[in-house]
């Protein structure tokens, strides 16, 4: 734990000079979601009821799209290689990437929430949700996307790959978390759905990072 | 246990017992899978809420109940291949892959087929359908990933490591469909109370079940035994074998 | 046999098209996995001898060159 300060201070250093990382999937999000109601038509009580499930997949989808590049960079110029062949420890460095790429990409979804529901109609009680089931959900996300991402790094085509490996995984999180929103806009309590997205969290923090170690390391084998 | 097991772990051992067993196999899956089916399909009374549609169920729950089988067998070969670096357990994972792939898509067709008369429609987002579905998302998952390295060795591991991570998954999958299935279906599909089987519908379903099962193997014998010499080529034996 | 007839059991009781639908699909499934296994099996097997001779022809050459 002692190296995790380093390695974190490393990734936000990265994050500050590589911009585009991290502002394109914020910017993706928002184009996604204003692109929605162009389809269905502006229809307030239409956009009320897929809100849910928009914000979701939109969120999804801008978290694949950072995800593919998370380990890219540091695999190609040796990074990767460095820290498994001097036994630094692994685990420290994946933790920092998480971390790093939750407050790149998961942090400015849970920022941009209250632009989000206006756009879409979402009411004050959705609205709450939302941002409860955005902050349980996102690392989440981010954990499964690290996972994909160390998964495919040294592999040919990247790109569609990663989404087909995430998705399935990822359906969980989709009905629980857009459950908890309609739930919400319903005046029915939510506590449920919450507990079982922390219990799902919790979960995956314990397990996801020693699969993520032992994908790196075969990949650099 | 282990050292008797371990020269059954030797590529060339089980290239040539694979090579033996297979045509036992493969001759008792077809055998058993043609009983069963005509048995089902010619010799048993119609149901009585379903008539001769039912009869689907001779192809439709082997094929289900060995597609979660099939992902276990590749789960289980996917831990040994990561824990104890058996190669063979390695490159049984992408031999199982298409197998389970097959019969998971067998289950999805005979179910929408079986559906179209009771339910009047293909597709129903009913959550066996849906879990079986999802399925299939993760076999091709492998089965893509594998494929996607120039390195065939970094491809096998990395695949075997997302067989575990899925069947990690899959109960929390599985759960969670049938939770957004009964918060979103409700009794607005009348879905049938599966009836308790009269023993003279179940042993034509028992035989398929297992002629499904021995198919499985008699597959994995053939996908192996390539999947061997492939990555075997080097190999004085393989040499020797190809040479004369 | 259940049926009186073979027009009656090719007609499953109005189900046919289902039955035979998935039946059919189903059998030329496996048959297509277990075919292409196969071939895959035969023509690496193939491949691999022709390379190997092509080895040999090549070492006998370069022997007798020397």
């Amino acid at each position: 734990m002692v190296t995790l300060g380093p390695f974190l201070k490393r990734e936000l250093r990265l994050l500050a000079r590589q911009k585009a990382d991290w502002l394109n999937p914020v910017l993706f999000f928002l184009i996604v979601l204003s692109l929605f109601p162009l389809g269905v038509g502006p229809e307030p009580n239409l956009l009320r009821i897929i809100a849910p499930g928009v914000i979701w997949i939109a969120a999804l989808l801008s978290v694949l799209l950072a995800a593919e590049r998370l380990f890219k960079d540091d695999y190609r110029n040796g990074v990767v290689e460095q820290l498994v062949a001097s036994r630094q420890p692994l685990l420290a460095f994946v933790l920092a990437k998480l971390l790093a790429n939750w407050l790149s990409t998961g942090l400015p979804l849970v920022l941009l929430s209250p632009l989000v529901a206006l756009l879409l109609n979402v009411d004050m009680a959705s609205f709450i949700a939302m941002v409860l089931t955005l902050l349980l959900g996102t690392p989440l996300l981010s954990l499964l996307s690290v996972l994909g991402a160390a998964l495919t790094v040294s592999a040919d085509k990247g790109g569609i790959l990663l989404a087909l490996l995430i998705l399935p995984l990822y359906i969980p999180l989709l009905i629980f978390a857009s459950a908890a929103m309609e739930a919400a806009s319903m005046a029915l309590p939510y506590h449920g759905q919450l507990a079982v997205m922390l219990a799902m969290l919790l979960f995956a923090l314990a397990l996801v990072p020693v699969a993520v170690t032992s994908a790196l390391k075969i990949n650099v084998s | 246990m282990f050292k008797w097991l371990h020269p059954y772990a030797k590529p060339e051992t089980v290239y040539h017992l694979c090579g033996r067993l297979m045509p036992w196999l493969m001759g008792a899956a077809l055998l058993l899978l043609l009983l069963g089916n005509i048995w089902g399909l010619a010799f048993t009374p119609p149901d009585y809420q379903q008539g001769d549609s039912y009869r689907i169920i001779h192809l439709h729950v082997p094929a289900a109940i060995m597609s979660m089988g099939t992902y276990s067998a590749m789960a289980i070969a996917a831990f040994i291949a990561l824990v104890w670096q058996v190669k063979v357990a390695q490159w049984s994972v992408l031999a199982i892959a298409p197998i389970g792939a097959v019969y998971t898509a067998i289950a999805l067709i005979t179910g929408m087929a079986w559906g179209k008369p009771m339910w009047g429609t293909w597709w129903v987002w009913d959550a066996r359908l849906t879990s079986e579905l999802i399925l299939l998302f993760l076999y091709l998952g492998v089965i893509a990933l594998s494929g996607a390295f120039s390195d065939r060795q970094t491809g096998a591991k990395v695949a075997s490591l997302l067989a575990v991570v899925g069947v990690i998954n899959l109960p929390i999958i599985h759960f969670s469909v049938e939770w957004w299935n009964t918060l979103h279906q409700g009794a607005s599909i009348t879905k049938f109370a599966k009836p308790s089987i009269d023993p003279s519908m179940l042993w034509p379903l028992l035989i398929s079940i297992l002629a499904f099962k021995i198919l499985m193997l008699a597959l994995l014998c053939v996908r192996l035994r390539t999947a061997i010499l492939v990555n075997e080529q080097h190999r004085p034996w393989v040499k020797a074998m190809a040479g004369d | 046999m259940y049926f009186q007839s073979w027009a009656e059991f090719w007609a499953m009781g109005g189900y046919g098209l289902f039955v035979w639908l998935s039946f059919g699909s189903s059998y030329v499934m496996l048959a297509a996995l277990a075919w292409y296994s196969q071939y895959q099996h035969k023509q690496f097997k193939r491949q691999l001898s022709a390379k190997l001779a092509r080895e040999k022809r090549l070492q006998q050459y370069q022997e007798q060159a020397h």
